[in-house]
Parts: C-alpha cells; structure tokens; sequence
C-alpha cells in the first residue's frame, strides 16, 4: 500500500487498519534506521510537522530486553512517557542497538523541547503503544515495523 | 465478508459465531446490532471477539455491542465476563485509558437562554478544561497527595472543595472504587499522570452543551427522573479518562502479564493484545489494585471538571450553579473490569466482567446503583459523533442477556487516518458553525478525524441496544456547542 506516503518519509500510515486508533508501517535498511523512523511516525501522530520541534533539551534513553521486538515498544513507550511527564516532544539523534548473550541493548540520545501549541501543530494524543498485530520483521531491503497506536 | 455465513441468527438483533467457528473457543460469541450493522462492522471485529472467547473462565459468551468495532485484543464494545475463581483478568479487555467515561451535567437553563452566550461559554470552557496532547491540569500536587487522590477517587476531589457531596453518590461505585493501592503503581504511572487531573486528553474525547429538545424526549418519565424536565433544556455531557496515569498502569501490567502468562500459568492466547494472568494469581491481584487506582484517578478528573463547569456557567450567568440546578445526571465508565454478581442457568455467580467500550447498563431495583434510580434502572450515558448526537438510555431487566451491559457510543466505521484525508478541520469547524454547533479544537486534524460520517448511524446504534431490550432510550441530545479534545 502506497497511497498516504510522503516522498522520502521511511512510513505510512495505514487508511484500512484500525478504526479508532492509528496504524502505521516503518522501514529502514537497518535496525537502528528502522527503530528512528518508528518513533518519527509515533511522533508524527502528535505533531504534524516534525521539523518545528527544536533540539534543546536531551534525554539519554538506555533500554534491555530479550526480546527484539519488546526492545522497539519499551522504546516507543519512552517516547509516550515523556511526553506525558514533561510534556517533551523528542526526536532521536543517535540510536545504537547491540546483541549481547541473547539480551538486546539500546541506547539512543533524544533531542526535542516542550509542547508550544503556538509552534506545534498538534494532531492527536498517544496513549500507547499496542501489541495487536505489532511485528518487527527482517525484509530483503532491512528491517520493517508494523505498529499500531492507542489514540 | 465470509464471517457472515457462518453466523447464526438468535433474533433481529443478536448473532452467534459457534465455538466450531474458530479452535479454542470455550464458548460462542455473540454479537448485538441489526443486520445492517452487522454488515458495516470490521471483518477484525469477528475475528477479536472470538479470540476473546478463548480466554480461560470466559462465562456463557463473548460479547459484542452494537457499536462495536476494530480494538486491539478485545474489540471496543467487547463484554467478557469471566468467573472469579477459574478466569483470567486481562488489561486488554479493559483498555488502556482505564475508566474511560461519560458525565452527564443539566442546568436548569433553556437554549434560548444560553445561545447569545454560546460563544463565550465554549471559548471559556476551553481555557479551563485543558485538552490536546499531553495536557496538564490546575491542581498543583505533590506526588504522596496523587497516590491518595488515586486512591480516594472523586471523594478525595470534594473533600478538596471540587464539587457537591451528591456528586457522589451520582457516580458509578460512588466515585471510588474499593481496594485500590497505590503501593501497586510505578513511579512512571505518577509521572505520567499527576499533573493531568482536569484535563480532557485527545482524540475522540470532548465536552459538549448541549439540547433536549421536546421531540427528542424518548420517555417523558424517564426524563423527569433523570433530571430532564424543561423544553429545550441545556445540558453538559462529557468524554474522559484516565490519562497518561491509567495508560501506564494498563501498559506496565500488559508486560508483567506477557512475562508470566505462558511459563507459570500455561496460558495460551491468539493475541498478544490479550495477554492475561489468573485472576486469583498475585499478578492478577496485583494488577486488579493497581487498574482500581486508574478507575479512580478517573472518577477525579471527571469530578474536576465538573467543578470547572460549574464555575464558568456560574460566572457567565452571574448565578450560582446551585441555582442553576446544575445537578449530575449520573457518571459512568465504560472501560472497567469489575466484580459482580450475576445469575448464570439459574445459579448466582461471581464474575469479573469486563467491559472495554462497554457501559454497565443496571436495571431498576439492582445493587449498585443509586438510591434515587432504583425505580428507573440506571442512567447510561451514550456519546455520540460531534456533529450527530448523543443518547440518555436507562438500563432495563432485559440487560441480564449482557451481564446488564450495552453500547458507550456510535463506533468509528472508518479510520483516523482516512477521515483526515476527506475533511479539513478549520473548513469543517466553519460548516458547523453555519449548523449552529460552535466548536473550539486544540487541534485541526483532530477534527477532521471526528467528523460525523466516520461514526456509525448513532440512531440506529442505540435503537438496536433497545430492540434488543439491553436499555431504552429517554432522550437524544444535539450539540450546540463543543471543545474538542
């Protein structure tokens, strides 16, 4: 499914899944590139324009899980989280993920600032990230994420 | 859509997919609505509410209202009543903005009356019930103060001096659920959540005036018990929930349920979404506390802004909302578990029943409601689309079909990121205006996505829930003026 894509923007949103919330498809030729564009698209159900957001505050993101997947909705969560908490809007500047005895690491610095209506045009409120048909899949091209966002 | 040949039709408005329809299924589900509505569901709805009834204690049948469409895990509109000892609680069923729900606020005031001030009442409305992304409220807390307003509910909020002792005993569970412990909430459920009291949030969340007019008066003694007596009398409904708190609260226990589900319960489920644990388990125990303190850090935040309504009609209309009759109709939730008793082939039982895009629709002379109700059955508060119309039913006592459960709303047919492709909300905002409904957003897209053919047919909706004898209508309302969340 193309139609809905912007040129250049590595995801979509989804017209046919999901009513009520907002499904989206994020993509990358690596994991780190794949996980950025997720959260860009999770960011960009809040925020139309992605740009407006200035890169003033950083918050340091570490995160440990098993499962590679969990890595990318603990990840996604954080993003939620501190938009609830101090009302940051924040875009990721460095990703690393790394394998380790079967433990998957993350590490990424978020740079973003605080809601301005004036600035920020807003779109609609994520509640959180969930597991209905919530995939990270390996494809020929990388990697491709398919989540879908309680509104 | 394939679904449809094998279902089995029950009445004019109940459907049955057999257990035969899908491997797992403890018991068959059923489904509410007319054929017509039938046909206009998700092809996932079918799909959901069968796997919901894979869930282990799952009583009778898996249930889903007529306004019931696309979730994750449990479809909205989906009823799972599972049995206290043997079943499963799962936040999937109950959804993440945990008590999401209806208020409903009359006065005793005719449009006539309000319409030279409509404006100023939105435009000042809007200023004091924050809405939009990541929205923060006027009470100032410290985070102990937050874990006992989350434990307390809306008695916490009118021991503060937010609103009338009556607000009380007018709000499901009295406005506080029993057992809630915030010893079971993270540190990042506070943080999410403390500053958040008396806000709206977003997407389909909103605060209406609105207008009972006399041709829209279903029952006139219905009305009259619930508050509605005068022609074209305005009321004030709204849509909240939780917030970022009970988002927390659902997301940090769908992990620990994920963790344990499987390897120490045995638990199998066909969605992730539906990720559960013994109700009679620490986890389940543990989560139950912790959902029962997002229950009432919604009931708070509810019970606030019903203050804030109060003080700006007071202020505009140089009265107090005293004499303004500004009187809660009733508060109800519509994304709970809760446990109840209910007779099952004859036999009393106790059930966890779930009710995720679901309101509890009481019948009269039930336990549980108010005093004041008990001839009627309870008032259920039914929002609909911002440019259609919304509904007050009453519970009756042919609700026992449903574990006394019935629609929360018109459900979506079509989804957000279509809607705001046919519609621009400025343009929209004005065609509205033009139809006499003023409409004040914090944000454009949004309401663009709340247009009112991305609903279903409102009427329809609730007359099936009547049909079906699951509640009745008393009146329809039509909105006049609105803040969008």
């Amino acid at each position: 499914m193309i139609k809905g894509r912007k040129v250049g923007m590595p995801y979509q949103f989804l017209e046919d899944i999901a009513t009520a919330d907002i499904a989206f498809e994020a993509w990358g030729n690596n994991l780190e590139k794949t996980f950025l564009a997720a959260a860009d698209a999770t960011m960009n159900v809040m925020i139309e324009e992605l740009d407006s957001i200035q890169p003033i505050e950083t918050r340091k993101i570490r995160l440990e899980n098993e499962a590679l997947d969990m890595l990318l909705f603990d990840f996604l969560q954080e993003l939620i989280y501190w938009k609830d908490s101090e009302k940051l809007m924040l875009r990721i500047k460095e990703i690393g993920i790394r394998e380790e005895n079967k433990h998957h690491f993350l590490e990424a610095d978020a740079l973003g600032e605080k809601l301005d209506p004036e600035r920020h045009h807003q779109r609609v409120d994520v509640k959180a990230v969930t597991l209905h048909r919530f995939r990270l899949e390996k494809t020929e091209e990388g990697w491709k994420a398919s989540v879908i966002l309680d509104i | 859509m394939a679904v449809l040949s094998s279902i089995e039709k029950i009445s004019e408005t109940v459907w049955e997919l057999p257990v035969s329809y899908k491997k797992g299924m403890r018991v068959p589900a059923r489904i509410y609505g007319t054929e017509k509505l039938l046909k206009e569901m998700d092809e996932t709805v079918y799909d959901q509410i069968t796997n919901v009834a894979t869930l282990p204690g799952i009583t009778k049948y898996a249930l889903c209202m007529p306004d019931g469409h696309f979730g994750y895990g449990f479809p909205i509109g989906g009823v799972a009543a599972m049995d206290a000892e043997q079943g499963v609680i799962s936040p999937g069923g109950i959804g993440f903005d945990i008590n999401c729900g209806m208020r409903l606020v009359t006065t005793n005031l005719t449009y006539h009356e309000v319409h030279p001030y409509l404006k100023e009442l939105v435009n000042r409305l809007y200023e004091r019930v924050p809405a939009g992304v990541g929205s923060t409220g006027f009470l100032r807390m410290s985070r102990k103060e937050f874990r006992e307003a989350v434990e307390q509910g809306a008695r916490w909020c009118v021991k503060k001096g937010y609103g009338w002792e009556e607000d009380l005993e007018l709000t499901e569970e009295s406005g506080c659920m029993e057992g809630a412990d915030s010893s079971k909430i993270s540190e990042k459920a506070v943080d999410r959540g403390f500053n958040q009291i008396g806000t709206l949030g977003s997407g389909n969340h909103y605060l209406e005036i609105q207008v009972a007019r006399r041709e829209n008066i279903f029952d006139e003694n219905l009305a009259k018990s619930f508050g509605i007596t005068i022609p074209d009398q305005v009321v004030i409904m709204f849509h909240c929930g939780s917030r970022g708190f009970g988002h927390q609260v659902a997301t940090d226990y769908l992990q620990v349920f994920l963790k344990v589900m499987e390897s120490k319960y045995g638990i199998k489920i066909l969605d992730r979404e539906l990720a559960s644990a013994p109700f009679d388990s620490p986890e389940g125990r543990d989560y139950f506390a912790a959902m029962k303190c997002a229950i009432n850090m919604s009931f708070a935040n509810r019970q606030v802004i019903v203050h804030r309504i109060r003080e700006v009609f007071s202020d505009i209309f140089g009265r107090s909302p005293e004499d303004l009759e500004m009187h809660m109709v009733y508060d109800v939730a519509h994304n709970t578990a809760k446990l109840e008793r209910h007779r099952v082939d004859g036999k009393i039982k106790n059930l966890l029943v779930h009710r995720k895009g679901a309101t509890r629709a009481f019948g009269p002379q039930m336990e549980g409601i108010p005093k004041r109700y008990q001839p009627t059955g309870q008032p259920v508060i039914i929002g609909g689309s911002m440019e259609t119309g919304s509904y007050l039913l009453a519970g009756t006592p042919g609700g026992d079909q449903t574990f006394f459960s019935t629609a929360h709303g018109s459900g979506r047919t079509m989804s957000r990121t279509k809607a705001r492709k046919l519609w621009y909300g400025k343009k929209l905002q004005q065609e509205m205006e033009g139809r006499g409904i003023y409409v004040r957003t914090a944000s454009w897209s949004g309401l663009a996505e709340e247009a009112g053919p991305a609903y279903k047919n409102i009427d329809e909706v609730v007359e099936a829930t009547e049909q079906a004898g699951i509640s009745k209508r008393v009146v329809r309302f039509l909105p006049v003026g609105n803040v969008k969340g």
